[in-house]
């Protein structure tokens, strides 16, 4: 019996520390704690993106905090709250759900289409407002959901342009498709073909692999047997790479053409030579062009070094929605979710303002190419779509 | 024709890789018949092991096959080790112990080194610096690059090494004699605890070379890489008849083939309504037909030398 008791002691004792620790903090200093989802794949072949998102964001919320913002009343705290996704659609919805549970205000991400479509269902029905920085299929926002928002050009636009792009200035007239069966690099690559039939090219075949592969050269023997001018690739770039030095090492002499997931200094380094003189795109400016991008490229590299691929966005979805929050005087996402649909914003890479679906307004495309191991801007599309 | 050449070329190639992975597996079948399914982890290591070795040499500014092979100096050691380790940490303890047992423990290994690899060299891409030649030699219209020439060349030598190895001296006679029947074995003097572990080591050693090969082949490396290996080259391994040296070779350069032809032709033979992303399905749909006309694999006879 006694010891019965001294284990009911004990267990209280505990309980009463533990909810002691947790009333402490905010309440001492009488900030608002606001909490900030951010999701992307931090392990994985797509790491290297995921924490350059993951950076951007954070900058964000570290100027965000150095405001010394008030809302409401009251001053307010941001904390980040970074989950791995590792690109995989189950793992992001489980994750979304833990963000609904922590009651996040809001959420950065996720970072590709594959991951964010399923979660924003997910976020559209707990009400919590999600904009992704990077996520391009056109779905994401056209599943009738009022939560969610995009800063970056989807891929109506960017596969449209791609494909005038590619019959117009390239001039070619036989393309070649390869995607990776991702909603992202098949939707994409859908989008591409549509635009570049209807411009004249001819799609002389259209093959598929995966997200995780290494060896293309099965793929790459049938496109070569059709001799194109041109091969597109809709996917990311730790597939991009290894299969350009495929392509050169079979001897097809094709253009390349791929989206803004293989438009990154890892496909440099991956591809190496080999990559030389292939394009790529890029939703938005470049970065020298965008309103205030030499600026955050400065903080930014003595931050965390070199920008991958979408940081720039990271920063500008982060700060809509600290500003709406701010405007809404609310943390609340049922009220600021009304302030945030109608957003008028200067941000790092444009101006930041939602149409009826949540998708960027207005939008342009940059394809680069990479000349003598750089991302050099080649060409600024504005196609409407 | 061209074309259906160069799907075999690269078949070939991708299969010599499977071939190599496939003798570790069949060898420790043929000796204690288990299933060692921590050896796609061995050839893991075995990549990783030599591309850590390669970086470094690359930073300093050499390169060519010299850097490979002084990366697979050190791999193959290491590799040799771990599989010694492996057998002795969780398969020796197990022998008597019913047949599920070591299978479990081979998992738990398998499990256990993909996490250990991923703590030393984290969980992103590891890329093989640009070392190696580039040339390219034409035949018959189709291209063959020199690292798939090297790597045919080297999976060839090994295999006819491990063959005479097994055939001709003292010691394969020892590991054939204890692959049929480990008790007269003992009987007639072999030291079967030495065998079998000679039999890890060799596998192992295998291992190393193989994982250094598809660094080299494929110029990027992982902790998860060993897994799909592993699993294709047990596949080729029962493919040819599990416990069968030539089974092995044969199962692997066979399963290389199939996979690269029906990547290449499925989309053409169905008319676009299967793609090429559907190889790996086609190459274990053959699998089944093998073994429902053939339960014991290609070249896996009962009563066949095995070891």
């Amino acid at each position: 019996m006694s010891r019965l008791l001294h284990a009911l002691f004990l267990s209280m004792a505990i309980v009463a520390v533990a909810s002691c620790g947790k009333a402490e903090s905010p309440a001492a200093s009488g900030e608002l704690v606001v909490k900030i989802g951010a999701s992307n794949p931090l392990t994985g072949p797509q790491a290297h993106l995921g924490k350059d998102n993951e950076n951007g964001t954070r900058m964000a919320i570290d100027d965000a905090n150095a405001q010394n913002l008030t809302i409401g009343g009251r001053k307010v705290h941001f904390e980040l709250l970074s989950e791995d996704d590792a690109a995989d659609p189950k793992t992001g919805t489980i994750i979304a759900q833990k963000f609904v549970d922590q009651k996040v205000a809001g959420v950065i991400g996720h970072l590709n289409s594959g991951t964010t479509i399923p979660a924003s269902r997910i976020y559209a029905d707990a009400g919590i407002p999600q904009i992704s920085p990077s996520a391009t299929n056109p779905k994401y926002t056209h599943q009738g959901f009022k939560t969610a928002f995009r800063v970056i050009p989807n891929d109506t636009l960017q596969g449209k342009a791609l494909g005038e792009f590619a019959t117009g200035k390239l001039g070619v007239k036989t393309v070649a498709i390869i995607d990776d069966t991702t909603q992202y690099g098949e939707g994409l690559a859908a989008r591409f073909e549509e635009a570049a039939k209807a411009s004249g090219a001819t799609v002389v075949t259209h093959e598929h692999t995966d997200d995780k592969a290494t060896d293309f050269r099965a793929i790459l023997t049938n496109v070569k047997a059709k001799s194109p001018d041109l091969i597109f690739y809709g996917g990311m770039d730790s597939q991009s790479g290894p299969m350009m030095k495929q392509i050169k090492a079979l001897g097809v002499t094709s253009k390349f053409l791929t989206g803004d997931g293989g438009c990154s200094l890892e496909f440099i380094t991956l591809a190496g030579a080999d990559g030389e003189g292939i394009y790529c795109s890029m939703p938005g400016q470049p970065i020298d062009k965008m309103p205030k991008g030499p600026d955050f490229m400065k903080r930014f590299n003595a931050k965390y070094g070199e920008i991958q691929d979408y940081a720039p966005y990271c920063y500008d979805a982060t700060m809509v929605l600290v500003q709406a929050m701010k405007k809404a005087e609310s943390t609340d996402p049922e009220k600021y979710l009304k302030v945030l649909a109608g957003m008028d914003y200067d941000g790092v890479t444009t101006h930041v303002a939602f149409d009826e679906n949540g998708d960027l307004k207005g939008g342009v495309i940059t394809v680069f190419q990479v000349q003598g191991g750089k991302l050099v801007a080649h060409d600024i599309l504005s196609s409407k779509p | 024709m061209d074309i259906f050449l160069q799907q075999v070329i690269n078949g070939l190639v991708q299969g010599s890789i499977y071939a190599l992975v496939a003798l570790g597996y069949t060898m420790v079948y043929g000796i204690i018949e288990l299933v060692n399914f921590a050896h796609g982890e061995v050839v893991m290591v075995g990549a990783l092991v030599s591309l850590s070795v390669i970086e470094r040499l690359a930073a300093r500014g050499y390169s060519g096959w010299t850097v490979i092979v002084i990366g697979l100096l050190l791999a193959v050691p290491a590799c040799i080790a771990l599989g010694l380790g492996i057998e002795r940490v969780a398969y020796r303890p197990l022998r008597k112990a019913p047949r599920l047992a070591p299978l479990i423990s081979a998992i738990g290994v398998s499990i256990a080194l993909q996490q250990l690899a991923a703590l030393i060299w984290g969980r992103n891409y590891l890329h093989y610096p640009d070392i190696l030649p580039k040339t390219q030699y034409a035949i018959g219209g189709a291209v063959i690059s020199e690292v798939q020439v090297v790597i045919l060349i080297a999976a060839a030598v090994l295999m006819a090494g491990l063959w005479i190895l097994v055939q001709r001296t003292r010691l394969g006679r020892a590991m054939r004699a204890s692959a049929q029947n480990p008790a007269v074995a003992g009987l007639m003097g072999v030291d079967v605890n030495r065998i079998i572990a000679t039999t890890f080591a060799v596998g192992s050693g295998l291992a190393a070379v193989a994982g250094a090969l598809v660094g080299a082949y494929y110029n990027v490396g992982n902790h998860t890489m060993g897994f799909l290996l592993g699993l294709k080259a047990f596949t080729a391994a029962v493919l040819g008849g599990i416990g069968s040296l030539g089974g092995a070779m044969l199962g692997g350069l066979l399963l290389g083939v199939i996979e690269n032809l029906g990547a290449g032709y499925m989309g053409k033979l169905t008319d676009g309504a299967v793609g090429s992303n559907y190889s790996d399905v086609f190459a274990f749909l053959m699998l089944v037909l093998v073994l429902v006309l053939r339960p014991s694999g290609l070249l896996g006879e009962r009563g066949i030398e095995k070891v």
